[in-house]
Order: structure tokens, then sequence, then C-alpha cells
């Protein structure tokens, strides 16, 4: 899905080549899946880790949770230039507005940065994010910011192209109240559901739990994912 | 505020440069309306590819740049000098990736001259990605950039629309398929340089031989911490060969009936030999 969409945008400085593949043309896509889950004390974020350019996995092991400050992270969905280049603009807008207030910023400041970012340029833009991390006011929070430039407050959300297959999943395995452990498992479920499913998503799942304590960052190898079918 | 207005004045030359390449669409078609066509960009075609090994970086590409279904360049150079310890191969459009390496290596080298320090691989990186970034993908440049600093040996890929990844080893071009097949093959953590060396080789080798957009030769650049050795040629893969047979005839095998010599009188104003390329 999002790798047919980012062939329409592109535009090509050259003209068709018989030598260079229709994939070497197409711009870099991170296909996709991603989630957050709050849970008291903090929130635990996941990601699979495939990058394609058209049909061509470009990167089979790429880190999509980016640290933004010490305690807040984005998902990072959609174009990978785009996603790059509003999270680097966001974490130095971040650092600096943190270095001004001489406190942690506030996970709300972070989202409402990258919704300023994402709806000033909706249409030049193709990024779909998801927001999370910790703060002393509110606690564990998870913002998506999806295309277009929305911002709501979720206790869970999944984004991607991979996140389609797993809307049923996540409605009725959530269960409010879950401890870190038990988000950390419907997480690694989750993605795994969907990177069965979804031929943009794929590699590894990569995980992060974020408390006041800091950030404990977890991989998931392919071999290791949990089993659902015996097919 | 300050920093707010900093990046969105950033965003807005990006809308600006992103509406001027317009200009160079609308003339193609008014070219193409009038029957002509513009003259095709010279292209690199390419293997490229960079790998990590114990002391430093390898990095390799094929010499051959081509325009439409022509080879332009038998033996061009595709890993450009960023800085002492900085190199990077470059595919795509051959004057994007010239152009854009020189201006990163000049604009490098001011920095490094106000930081009173040796250049790091993720400075390289970042001027690269934001760079691309802010032209939209209209600069046709991929690039693997490799090398050693204070931290270690870093090797990132750099794709034209200006996204990038850290890996331990990547390939890019036309040929990068062929290329990390071998890779995903033969590659280890903290292999020797040798070992290193061979497997760039067979690496961009499987390029040439398999891709139609590659060849000639292979270059290698290996780079370890105070040590630059830039191979070119490594390896001949493709060398010209000599012909067994010869259509030319004796002295002597037409027979002279008559000779008449006129000498023409002349003076020579201006003498200049350009040699033909034979290699």
């Amino acid at each position: 899905m999002a790798a047919c969409m980012s062939a329409n945008r592109s535009e090509n400085a050259f003209s068709a080549n018989d030598l260079v593949p229709e994939w070497a043309q197409e711009e870099v896509s991170t296909g996709t899946t991603i989630m957050a889950v709050e849970f008291d004390g903090g929130v635990v974020i996941g990601a699979d880790s495939r990058t394609t350019t058209g049909a061509y996995i470009a990167n089979r092991v790429t880190d999509k949770l980016t640290p933004i400050h010490d305690h807040i992270f984005c998902c990072r969905s959609g174009s990978a230039a785009d996603t790059q280049a509003v999270a680097d603009a966001v974490t130095y807008q971040l650092g600096f507005h943190s270095i001004e207030l001489d406190e942690p910023p506030l996970v709300q400041t972070a989202a409402n940065l990258f919704k300023q970012m994402c709806y000033r340029y909706r249409e030049e833009l193709m990024a779909g994010i998801i927001v999370a991390g910790w703060d002393k006011r509110k606690g564990g929070q998870v913002y998506t910011v999806p295309m277009g430039g929305m911002i709501v407050r979720q206790p869970v959300s999944v984004g991607g192209s991979g996140s389609s297959y797993i809307y049923g999943f996540m409605d009725s395995n959530y269960k409010p109240g879950m401890t870190k452990e038990e988000c950390l498992h419907f997480c690694t479920q989750a993605l795994t559901l969907a990177m069965e499913r979804d031929g943009s998503s794929g590699g590894v799942a990569r995980l992060a739990a974020i408390t006041e304590d800091g950030v404990e960052r977890r991989v998931v190898l392919g071999n290791q994912l949990p089993k659902f079918s015996n097919v | 505020e300050l920093a707010h207005s900093y990046v969105s004045d950033k965003f807005f030359l990006l809308l600006i440069s992103y509406f001027c390449t317009f200009r160079n669409a609308v003339l193609e078609f008014e070219c193409n309306k009038l029957g002509h066509s513009i003259p095709a960009a010279r292209k690199t075609g390419t293997t490229i590819c960079g790998v990590v090994f114990k002391d430093g970086i390898v990095l390799g590409a094929d010499t051959r740049a081509t325009e439409g279904m022509i080879v332009a360049d038998k033996n061009c150079s595709k890993i450009h000098y960023i800085s002492p310890n900085i190199y990077c191969c470059g595919a795509g459009t051959a004057a994007d990736t010239e152009m854009t390496t020189q201006i990163i290596s000049s604009n490098l080298e001011l920095h490094s001259l106000s930081t009173g320090r040796l250049p790091r691989v993720a400075t390289a990186n970042r001027m690269l990605k934001q760079m691309l970034f802010r032209y939209q993908g209209h600069i046709g440049a991929a690039l693997v950039l490799g090398g050693v600093d204070c931290n270690g040996p870093h090797l990132y890929s750099i794709y034209p629309h200006g996204s990038t990844d850290k890996l331990p080893y990547v390939t890019m071009g036309s040929g990068s398929l062929a290329a990390m097949a071998v890779f995903e093959d033969r590659y280890e953590q903290n292999m020797e340089e040798e070992d290193a060396k061979r497997l760039v080789r067979d690496a961009i080798a499987a390029g040439i031989f398999n891709d139609l957009g590659s060849g000639s030769n292979i270059d290698l650049c290996v780079i370890t911490k105070g040590k630059v050795d830039y191979l070119r040629p490594h390896d001949m893969a493709n060398k010209k060969g000599v012909r067994t047979g010869d259509y030319k005839y004796k002295r002597g095998t037409t027979g002279v009936l008559a000779k008449a010599v006129t000498k023409l009188d002349l003076e020579v104003v201006e003498e200049t030999v350009q040699t033909m390329d034979t290699s």
C-alpha cells in the first residue's frame, strides 16, 4: 500500500532507463507495522524492521524506534526520507526547548511538534508517526500523528501498512491495566501476526519499554517469533 | 521561536527548490513536442558496495558509465574523496554524485578547520542526507559512505530522497542485488583485511558479470585508522583481448606499374596531435 503510493508521488529526474530496474527508481518506504501501548508507569513500543524500495528490501534490520529525547521515542512509518528528516528536526527543536525549560520535556510537547510539522507540510510529506514516552506529569502516554497531521492520545495505537491486519487482534486482546511484561508479550504477538500477513513488514521485531528509570530495548529475531499456526 | 523559524526556513527552501525543478520537466515536454529529445543524462548504471571489517572499511565499485545503452566511459572513477579518512561511492546520475560529493567534501574541510578535529562519518552523513532531502529526490545520487574516525569504522547507505541506513554491509546501484547476494552468503563480523577485500571484489564481480549496467574493472578503497589504500584498478576483470587474425597485406602484394610524385607548395602554420582512445 505504502509502496505503490510512493510510486505515484516520486518525480524522477531521469527518464525510464532499461538498465536501471524499476525498484531502483522508487522512493524508499518503510512499509511497516508499528505500535505503542500505555501501561501504569510507562509505555511499550514496537516495530518491524523492513525498509523497501519497490519490491526489494533495502534494509532488513531497520530501527524504526527513534529516540527523540531521553524518555520520548517515536515510531516511524511511511517514507523513510520524510520520517528521518522530520524526526531529526523535532529532535533538534525538543532538545532546544528542553534546555530553555531546564526540565525534561513533556510527551505532549513532542507530539505537538510532530503534528505542527506534519500538518504544515501535509501535501509534501508521507509520514505516519506514533509518539510515545514517559514524563513526570502524566506518566506513560501514546499519541498518534497519522498522515494528514491529526493528533490524538490513545491507550494503544497501531500504524503502518501492516496495521490493517491487527486491528481485530488489538481490539479483542487489549485490556487496560496490563503490566509491562504483558504489554511486551501483547506487542510481540501483534507484530508477529502483522509481519506474517503484510508483505511490506518483516525481519525482526524491535521492542522498547520506556519508564521513569529509562529505556529497555529488546529484539526478537525472526526464528524466535511466536508461532500461531501449524501450517 | 528561534528554533522553529530556523527549521521552517529550511522547509521553505525545500518548497522553492521543489517548484523550480518543474521547469526542467516543462522544457523537456516542449522539446519533445518539437520532435527533439534532450540528451540523456550520463548515468553510472553501477555496482557499488561497502563492508565493515575488523580494522576499518572496504569500499568497492565497478568502472562503467552508461549513456542510455552505450558505454560512455569504460574506466570512470566512482569512489570519491570526501576527507582524508572518509570516502564515498556514488551510483545514479554521474554529474549528481560528482558534484554532491565535491560540495560536501568542501564544506566538511571548512568544518574540520573550524572544529580543529578530523571529520566524523556521521557528520558527512548528516550533511549529505539534509542536502538530498532538500532537493526531494531530484538529485539522483545514491551513495555508499564509509570511513574511520575517532569512534571507529562506520558505513552508511544514502538514498536520493535523503533516507540513510547505518549497516555493516551495503550495496547500491543496478547491480546491487547481485552484490548483496554475495554479501548475504559470505559476510562475517570482524573479518581480516584480505578476506574483506576478496569479499568486496567478488561482490562487485557478481554485479559486473550479471548486470548490464555494470562492467569493466573493479576499484577498491581500503580505509583503516591513519591509512587509506586507493586501489584503482584492483582487478581488471575485463581486459581487451588481442586479435587472433589480421587483415593486413604484406608490402608488395599489389605490383606497382608506374609512380609519379608531385610536391605541393605548402607551409605548416600549426600542428596539433590528438591521440585516439584505443584502450
